[in-house]
């Protein structure tokens, strides 16, 4: 098979069959309908292609409600892809729900003394071996831990590390990840080559093995917390991201939208950024937010192993990993910590769903 | 520096177990009154071993517990530790310096080579020599010529103190007297291998041939990761005569997943209940378990290189340390009494253990008291706050997280002082730090002996120079007394210096005593007779299979 | 294709010779003196240390060292591991457990994940949805070496459902309850991926054009949805084998199977860099093969999409 150029893929992929011909007219249509948002914002370049749009049109108007359409119109002005995402948002009682969640975990985390009954580290708290695994009472609602520790006021002391390695570790690979993957997928090539094969290499490396290594430079040595934790995790976390970034852009720049942007000379990074980066956002944002998650227990894992945060340091997965061994006679010191890792994974999958139909004008009309 | 060799609990090997490298097993009857099927194979767990199955060069918990099964040597210990007669017929010395050993006629490798005291002699040379790099090489420190064969990039392989007279007599010199030396020849190290060996040690390793209670099952019986079958050996003549068909060992990664299999039957004999098992083993269990102290020892060394530890002060702060931690409680509450608290730096078992020796009050709880000393030292050199105190832990052994966390919280409720544990990711990272004296605080060390002498549990850990003496430990007084003891005319004299040397230690602390270690055999309902070594290993030989 | 194919082949080589390079790097620079791993718990006399650091090349420099191993690979020769085994030999004897192991993961996420996802997608906020959203947050919030002990006791021990452990031969039957504990987390992250792909393409323009032209409900779900909703799954399922193979150092502990995992990490505490160096390029190859069949499947799953 030849090389082709783009213009060549779509015109051979016009050809192929009705289905694959009724899907890219589908996607065309989309971003041409006048009465959805998208016909305000920037991923209407293409303009109208005659003919395939009409048998769609109609289907179209049976499922918007008029009220909604009323309501898009007297919006007026063009507004912003974000902008509009967030007029979106706002309606959206699990984005609310979500949003709060994650706003009383953030003040927890910040604010730890306003929750606590007893601060866990300081010299005055005693953890007593004679409250080994003991049941919840007054003072203690969620019991002890093996140590003779309140359970409670660990937990939300635990919750700034597990919080930070979680949310900072996604930021980063996301960042990384979704900026090399969508310069791999979009420029192909050598680029596609040196990008995706460097991120095999990464992948490839235990994670064992660079946390070994990271850990011990000098500097993070004399810094151990969740910052290096974080560089670990980032540094060989990036390559997943990468590739799921890398597939979607790959699907979506042959898209016509975009080849329609590229015929009206807007320049590369351009359609990368405006174009085909929010439309390969969606499996991104949901690994994402899973991935939030995994970071969190990593974390356990690699404390655990001894290569994590200091025993000394506070955190839900050091929590978990601790209270497995009494796992069968008390497993209440797993649940709780559990439980709080949950609603904390579970508000950023709800906000990564929320955000994902908002950013999508697709999922939107329904 | 004249030592012996003792493994240390701090180990790689320790992902498996807490079980020992010497060898172990004994008379003694254990039979049972259900009808035993002779031939039937029992199943046990071990992990993979580390290195070839060679005598002189296995000394990890993995390969030990198979080596001492298929490689006996001129005696056994009984379940007591005290020693018998297995290929010797008599070990014989008037000054305890020249030994003359006769062996028994007519006994024979399972390969039917006949066992001569050539092949003690070619043994050990083959251990000692640098040049072979065998692990056990120390164990050969004792005997005249010895240093010149393990010098570094020697190529010499024969020591001058050994001499075979004729096919059953031989005699060795040491370099001075050693009252205990007999007593020494139970461990591996010291079993005789046969001819073949020396021609392929790599492939004698994979299919080792021996004298033992049993031998492997066939050529290739070794498959790596999974298995290693033994079966007994008919010929064999000593005291530990099998009672079942064979050994079928498993080689697990994970100690509690070897507890899973014995709860469903899968198992028949584990060496040790694991630490995450502790919780609920006795109702799992039922009485199909047993307690039984062995020969090892838990301890917290502080090394006196750190400016809080130095001198008079650190002595105090060290006795201050000792006493703030409540051994008592955390022996019931995190091991569930799977541990008892020590008092002396030997262990219960051995010949000489005195519980109450001078100064072993040291190691009884009293917080009062131990404020009082912290006091004291504060008076003579106050406590540099920002040096905070850490208890050093390797993680890729397992299970001492919890009972560093417990001892630090103790310290910290008792002397208000800030206290942490402090992981390393591998053990040859803190051993690195350890004999590099870079440690910034305490570290868990620990002692399990190869044969049963006080001087075993003292000599290789706190006389200058030792390379695991990790507390930098350095008293001239107490190492004379030590000298004293092995150059003692009777064991009897020796104990008493032993003890001296161990009370001196219980006044200076080096290192603080925790508690002992126990061996938690646990077994399957389908054995009977189970017992337990002074060493910790299950005797496999007494096992009975009642059910298959 | 044929020069698609013969490119990403060629791109084997400066991956193999980075990721060794980079590996023996950071083995070598892992803290602690691998003679302390190698003497174990009593240390070796000064005679022994020499002869141990003769015979493993310790002494030499980053260079020569790894220079030396890969002239050895290139001659077929990967030398020994700590142990004085031939890595060729234990790489043998571990690698099929672990890729049979992670076989049964990726063929469980991929069967469960999908069907689940394609469900919980199509009717969204359903029911359904909701308790697999339960369900894949209690998978990830609970870590793995939790979740396997609790698996492995009830399914076990106590209900006797499997047994508990991997006996020698680590055999498809035996590794099928390890298998869905090391593809539970991935599983939760196939199902989520395919849930939002189909919901998002379940109101599609196209998908109702198809279901007008009067196609088969199943026919639409099938061709049109699902097709179309599998390319981020595909990528992500291509990677997860590798990952698959290198993350089961716990569930191979749990579960004893025999497999690489338990190598790589005694190797890795070890400081037995020729051994991990070995272990590694293996699973460098392998993903780098996964990675290019999941780019010749976007082919398949996206005719737009073209072979550059």
């Amino acid at each position: 098979m030849p090389e082709n150029n783009i213009e060549n893929n779509d015109a051979a992929g016009r050809g192929l069959d009705p289905e694959a011909r009724g899907r890219e007219a589908a996607v065309r249509e989309v971003r041409d309908t006048a009465d959805t948002p998208a016909g305000s914002h920037q991923k209407d370049i293409g303009g109208p292609s005659a003919g395939l749009m009409m048998e769609h049109f109609v289907a179209d108007a049976t499922t918007t409600p008029v009220a909604e359409t009323d309501s898009r119109s007297a919006e007026g002005a063009p507004v912003s892809l974000w902008r509009d995402a967030w007029r979106q948002l706002r309606k959206k009682p699990t984005f609310i729900i979500a949003a709060l969640l994650i706003l009383l975990v953030i003040v927890v985390a910040l604010l730890p003394q306003l929750f606590w009954t007893e601060n866990p580290s300081a010299a005055s708290t005693q953890c007593l071996l004679e409250n080994s695994n003991g049941k919840a009472s007054a003072g203690h609602p969620m019991g002890f831990t093996a140590q003779g520790c309140d359970v409670y006021s660990r937990v939300i002391a635990g919750t700034r590390a597990s919080l930070m390695v979680g949310l900072l570790t996604t930021i980063g690979v996301v960042v990384i990840g979704g900026l090399i993957g969508a310069l791999a997928g979009y420029f192909g090539g050598w680029i596609d080559g040196v990008l995706a094969r460097l991120g095999d290499v990464f992948f490839a490396l235990p994670l064992i093995l660079g946390a070994l290594v990271v850990m011990q430079l000098p500097f993070f040595k004399a810094h151990r917390g969740v910052w290096t934790l974080v560089v670990v995790l980032v540094l060989f976390g990036w390559p997943q991201i990468a590739r799921i970034m890398r597939g979607a852009v790959v699907e979506v720049r042959n898209a016509d939208y975009v080849v329609s942007a590229r015929s009206l000379g807007v320049s590369s990074l351009g359609i990368l950024m405006r174009h085909i980066i929010p439309n390969a956002m969606a499996p991104v944002i949901v690994i994402a937010t899973i991935s939030l998650g995994t970071f969190i227990v990593a974390e356990s894992t690699l404390s655990y192993l001894g290569i994590g945060l200091p025993p000394s340091m506070m955190s839900w997965g050091n929590d978990i990993s601790d209270a497995k061994d009494a796992f069968r006679s008390n497993p209440m010191p797993v649940f709780w910590p559990g439980l709080a890792l949950s609603l904390t994974v579970l508000s950023f999958i709800m906000l990564g769903d929320a955000l994902r139909d908002a950013l999508d004008p697709k999922a939107r009309k329904k | 520096m004249r030592y012996n060799r003792i493994s240390k609990t701090l180990g790689v090997a320790a992902l498996a177990t807490l079980s020992l490298t010497a060898c172990g097993g004994g008379g003694g009857g254990g039979g049972s009154d259900e009808a035993a099927d002779g031939s039937a194979v029992i199943t046990a767990d071990t992990v993979e071993p580390q290195n070839p199955l060679v005598p002189t060069n296995t000394n990890e918990t993995g390969g030990g517990v198979v080596v001492q099964q298929i490689f006996n040597g001129l005696v056994t210990y009984d379940s007591e530790g005290k020693t018998q007669n297995d290929l010797a017929d008599s070990i014989e010395s008037k000054d305890k310096q020249t030994w003359t050993i006769k062996i028994k006629p007519d006994m024979k490798f399972t390969n039917g080579e006949k066992i001569t005291a050539q092949s003690f002699v070619d043994s050990w040379n083959y251990g000692a020599a640098a040049k072979n790099a065998q692990g056990n090489a120390s164990f050969f420190e004792p005997i005249e010529g010895y240093e010149k064969v393990s010098a570094e990039g020697s190529t010499e392989d024969k020591m001058s103190g050994l001499k075979a007279v004729d096919d059953h007599t031989f005699t060795v010199k040491l370099v001075s007297p050693q009252s205990d030396f007999e007593q020494r020849l139970g461990y591996t190290a010291f079993a005789p291998m046969p001819s073949s060996a020396f021609k392929d040690m790599k492939a004698f390793g994979e299919n080792p041939v021996g004298y033992g209670p049993y031998k492997m099952a066939k050529e290739g019986a070794w498959q790596h990761n999974s298995a290693i079958d033994l079966v007994k050996n008919e010929d064999y003549k000593g005291p530990e005569a099998a009672k079942n068909g064979g050994i079928n060992f498993k080689l697990y990664q994970n100690p509690d997943t070897a507890y899973q299999d014995l709860i469903s039957n899968n198992l028949d004999v584990l060496q040790q209940v694991p630490t995450g098992a502790l919780g609920n083993y006795k109702s799992d269990l039922g009485d199909r378990y047993s307690d039984k102290p062995y020969a090892g020892i838990q301890t917290l060394a502080v090394p006196e290189y750190q400016d809080n530890w130095k001198g008079e002060a650190g002595k105090l702060r060290r006795q201050a340390l000792s006493m703030a931690i409540d051994r008592q409680e955390i022996t019931k509450v995190i091991f569930n009494e799977t541990r008892s608290p020590a008092t002396d730096f030997t262990a219960p078992t051995i010949e000489g253990y005195e519980k109450d020796l001078p100064n072993s009050e040291n190691t009884k709880f009293d917080k009062d008291k131990a404020k009082e000393l912290w006091a004291k030292a504060e008076k003579i050199q106050p406590y540099n706050k920002s040096q905070k105190l850490t208890i050093a832990f390797n993680a890729d052994a397992g299970g001492h997280k919890k009972w560093v966390d417990a001892v630090a919280n103790q310290i910290k409720n008792n002397l208000g002082i800030e206290v942490e544990g402090k992981s390393y990711s591998t053990f040859k990272e803190l051993r690195t730090d350890a004999k590099a004296g870079k440690l910034t605080g305490a570290t868990r060390s620990g002692w399990q002996a190869d044969y049963p002498s006080m001087y075993n549990f003292m000599g290789p850990t706190f006389t200058k120079g030792a390379s695991s003496n990790d507390s930098r430990y350095d008293n001239p007084k107490f190492e004379d007394t030590l000298d004293a003891g092995l150059e003692a005319k009777s064991t009897e004299d020796g104990v008493k210096k032993f003890q001296e040397a161990d009370s001196m230690l219980l006044e200076d602390l080096p290192s603080i005593p925790l508690w002992y270690n126990q061996a938690n055999t646990a077994w399957s309902e389908n054995v009977s007779g189970v017992g337990t070594g002074w060493d910790g290993v299950p005797e496999y030989y007494k096992v009975e299979k009642t059910k298959s | 294709m044929a020069w698609y194919l013969v490119k990403r082949l060629l791109q084997l080589i400066p991956v193999f010779l980075g990721a060794t390079l980079l590996v023996y790097f950071l083995v070598f620079m892992t803290p602690g003196d691998p003679l302390d791993a190698l003497c174990g718990d009593k240390g070796c006399t000064p005679g022994v240390a020499a002869a141990l650091t003769e015979q493993y090349h310790l002494g030499d420099p980053f260079f020569v060292q790894y220079f030396s191993y890969i002239g050895g690979l290139l001659t077929g020769d990967l030398g020994v591991n700590f142990s004085g085994r031939e890595i060729s030999d234990v790489l043998a004897g571990a690698f099929p457990a672990t890729v049979r192991l992670a076989i049964i993961a990726l063929i469980f996420e991929a069967i469960f994940g999908i069907t689940f996802g394609l469900y919980a997608g199509l009717k969204k906020g359903g029911w359904f949805d909701s308790t697999v959203l339960v369900v894949s947050l209690v998978v990830i919030a609970v870590p793995i070496f939790v979740l396997g002990f609790v698996m492995q006791y009830f399914v076990g021990v106590k209900w006797g459902l499997a047994k508990p452990t991997v006996s020698g031969a680590a055999d498809w039957s035996d590794l099928i309850l390890p298998g869905i504990v090391l593809g539970l987390v991935s599983f939760a992250q196939v199902l989520r991926l395919t849930r939002t792909a189909v919901a998002e393409n379940a109101s599609a323009d196209y998908v109702r054009t198809a279901t007008a032209k009067g196609l088969t409900r199943g026919r639409v779900v099938r061709v049109h949805i699902l097709r179309n909703s599998m390319i981020p799954v595909a990528t992500f399922l291509g990677m997860d084998l590798g990952a698959l193979m290198g993350g089961a150092i716990v569930t191979e502990g749990i579960f004893n199977v025999p497999g690489i995992g338990n190598q790589l990490y005694k190797a890795l505490t070890l400081g037995d860099a020729p051994m991990v160096v070995s272990v590694v390029s293996v699973m460098v190859i392998i993903f780098c093969v996964a990675n290019l069949l999941v780019d010749l499947l976007y082919a398949w799953l996206d005719p737009r999409i073209r072979y550059a």
